[in-house]
């Protein structure tokens, strides 16, 4: 599995495709920071960019891998090599080149800009951390459509599909249930709701390390004492884990199976 | 400068000659150390210096016209035991002395220093800690309160009282004081004409500054941070406030500036930095807001319905998380002329005005002030694409609210 893994993750570093995504992020911190030479505020900025463009370039960067080494992965199949380190390692070759290229591409610029002086530190940190999970969840999550779809188009229609319920249409649904149901108490509602999908997990988070939970009022404190606590910082953990080991697991169990 | 005169001539004199036509000297140590005697044995006019120590007195009354002089490190200490100082004369001066600990009551509002019914009294440099309340004016106008200091620790709002509240008073200048740690750092009821300036009232439970029923009163230049709610103006008619400075009124339910049925009122020069709402509006009619800067606050201005002909004009809206907010489709206030960090419009002519008018309101936040729950969704790509399209076009957000000429660079 790890000679997979280290082979799918040498074939990204050195193809195009990750330097661009490298050079992306390098820029958009450098601009970020060149605009507003506040480190702390650049991470509000960066936070919106993350929660919305780390998904979709994970959901389309690992919908592309698994079509385009398709030959590969079926000459692999005909080797004397178990499924599991195959797709396992082929994941993992993916969601940790783009992990890379999100931690180095931001990294670089604001350790550059003085991170480690600024008390933005742990923010940053958080950040990154929560890009990374978006990164490895919604690569999993696109590995899985790969795999159940052997129609290309149909898999990239399913691929964008997803994205877009997740990071928009989950938020419109939730929104009008709220406004629906504004009678009743919907606090554990929008808590629930809130856990269950990661990039609406990964907003509030930030957002409630990010010095704006006052603005959001009672819900603010109610979220506040779930998420603010370290047992629902622990809860929002596992709840990221799950979101990875959960697809992780469906891939590699519908991998066994499949008849190639 | 008679109160300088005097102490000079003190010092000119030998001593042990003590007794000074016009002046009684209390010192612990002295033949007169009370300062309850040394009142008693004054004439009208008269000075009491008090010397420097501790005395432990309250309920002191001061029954005619004189001057209370504290040399430095003169203390009243009250042993919570009352009310210390009241003032029951007209022209009493108190100044430089320190109170501690002023009794607290439920049934009577015991203070550091109580004016009642009398003129032209002038409180200065005097320092309150662990009071009650702190400097209270009861039907007294015509006096100044300036350049004291007042830092209580006050830890709940029942049983704690405010720094200064002047009652039923009319023209007081109160000027240059500095109130912490009590209720309502000033509170003003009933009291007309007054200037309130150059203050700083901070880390107060609940308001920096509180009117009520008060009319033609003028607040500039103070200082209101860190309180628990900032600063409440409620039920008063024609109130200048100009060049004060809000900051950091942050919490669930903080405010830098609350106006409750105020009429006709301006509001200008004055910095609203960093509160979770910087003006929050209900009720309130015919306000002038004018070169205010609203800088970083959660909400810059929440208007509450029922507010009509108010006017913005020439104000800094920078980098507010909501600009403005509305919880109703009608419109009857003017904004014009001010600057929007937020506005993405062009300036084709060159003119520093934008061409396209800025619409302030954003239809989330709308859906916040009918559900408040939905704020939650803050920052979501969902919740940017439907203030686009009301941006574009409003329907839900009053489509009269709109400045029809932002300009293109701040003020300063």
């Amino acid at each position: 599995m790890l000679k997979i893994l280290k082979y799918s993750f040498y074939d990204l570093m050195r193809s195009r495709w990750s330097y661009v995504y490298f050079l992306f992020y390098l820029m958009l911190g450098f601009v970020l920071l060149f605009l507003n030479n506040d480190v702390s505020k650049a991470v509000i900025t960066l936070m919106n960019i993350i929660i919305v463009l780390v998904p979709l370039i994970g959901t389309i960067f690992g919908i592309m891998y698994c079509y385009n080494s398709k030959e590969f992965t079926e000459l692999l199949l005909a080797q004397p090599i178990p499924r599991r380190s195959i797709f396992l390692g082929q994941y993992l070759g993916v969601a940790s080149s783009l992990t890379f290229s999100l931690i180095f591409g931001l990294g670089i610029p604001f350790v550059l800009y003085g991170l480690f002086m600024s008390d933005a530190i742990f923010d940053f940190s958080l950040l990154l951390v929560t890009g990374a999970f978006l990164t490895l969840i919604f690569t999993a999550l696109a590995f899985n459509i790969a795999i159940s779809n052997e129609n290309r188009i149909m898999g990239f229609g399913y691929a964008v599909l997803l994205w877009l319920f997740m990071a928009v249409i989950y938020d419109g649904l939730f929104l009008i249930s709220l406004v629906i149901f504004e009678e009743y108490p919907l606090d554990n509602f929008s808590i629930a709701a809130t856990l269950l999908n990661p990039v609406d997990l990964s907003r509030t988070l930030i957002l409630l390390k990010l010095d704006i939970s006052a603005l959001l009022g009672y819900t603010g404190a109610v979220f506040k004492q779930f998420f603010g606590t370290n047992a629902g910082l622990v809860i929002s953990a596992v709840m990221l884990l799950l979101w990875t080991i959960f697809p992780v697991w469906r891939m590699v169990y519908v991998a066994k199976r499949k008849d190639f | 400068m008679k109160s300088v005169l005097l102490i000079f001539l003190f010092f000119l004199l030998p001593s042990g000659w003590t007794q000074v036509a016009g002046q009684v000297e209390v010192c612990p140590d002295c033949a007169v150390s009370t300062i309850k005697k040394g009142i008693e044995k004054a004439g009208v006019g008269d000075t009491v210096l008090i010397r420097k120590g501790t005395y432990l007195e309250y309920n002191i009354a001061v029954e005619k016209p004189l001057t209370l002089l504290g040399e430095p490190g003169a203390v009243i200490d009250g042993q919570d035991k009352g009310e210390i100082l009241r003032i029951l004369a007209d022209s009493v001066t108190v100044d430089g002395i320190e109170i501690r600990n002023v009794g607290t009551s439920y049934t009577t509002d015991w203070a550091a220093i109580r004016v009642v019914k009398s003129e032209y009294y002038r409180i200065e440099h005097v320092t309150l800690k662990n009071l009650f309340f702190g400097i209270y004016l009861e039907r007294s106008d015509n006096g100044k309160v300036l350049n004291n200091t007042i830092i209580g620790d006050a830890k709940d709002e029942y049983n704690s009282g405010n720094g200064i509240q002047l009652w039923y008073s009319k023209h007081v200048e109160v000027r240059g004081n500095h109130v912490q740690g009590v209720r309502d750092g000033i509170y003003l009821e009933f009291a007309d004409e007054v200037v309130i300036a150059d203050n700083v009232s901070t880390k107060n439970l609940r308001y920096g500054l509180h009117f009520m029923f008060s009319n033609n009163d003028r607040y500039t230049g103070n200082t209101f941070e860190n309180n628990g709610a900032g600063v409440a103006v409620m039920f008063s008619r024609n109130i200048s406030m100009t060049g004060n400075t809000f900051r950091k009124n942050w919490g669930s339910a903080a405010f830098g500036l609350l106006l409750k049925e105020i009429n006709d009122a301006e509001i200008r020069g004055n910095t609203f930095e960093e509160n979770t709402v910087g003006i929050n509006i209900d009720g309130s009619n015919r306000v002038v807001y004018t070169d205010n800067h609203f800088i970083k606050n959660g909400w810059a201005v929440k208007v509450l319905g029922a507010c009509y002909t108010n006017s913005f004009r020439n104000n800094n809206f920078l980098y507010n998380s909501f600009d403005i907010s509305y919880n109703s489709k009608m419109n009857d206030n003017v904004f014009d002329g001010n600057y929007w960090s937020e506005y993405t419009g062009y300036d084709l002519d060159k003119d520093g005005i934008g061409d396209v008018p800025y619409r302030p309101v954003k239809l989330f936040s709308y859906i916040v002030n009918r559900t408040p729950e939905t704020i939650i969704l803050l920052r979501s790509l969902f919740m940017d694409i439907i203030d686009f399209s009301e941006k574009v076009s409003p329907i839900f957000t009053p489509d009269n609210l709109v400045d029809a000429n932002p300009i293109m660079k701040r003020r300063q």
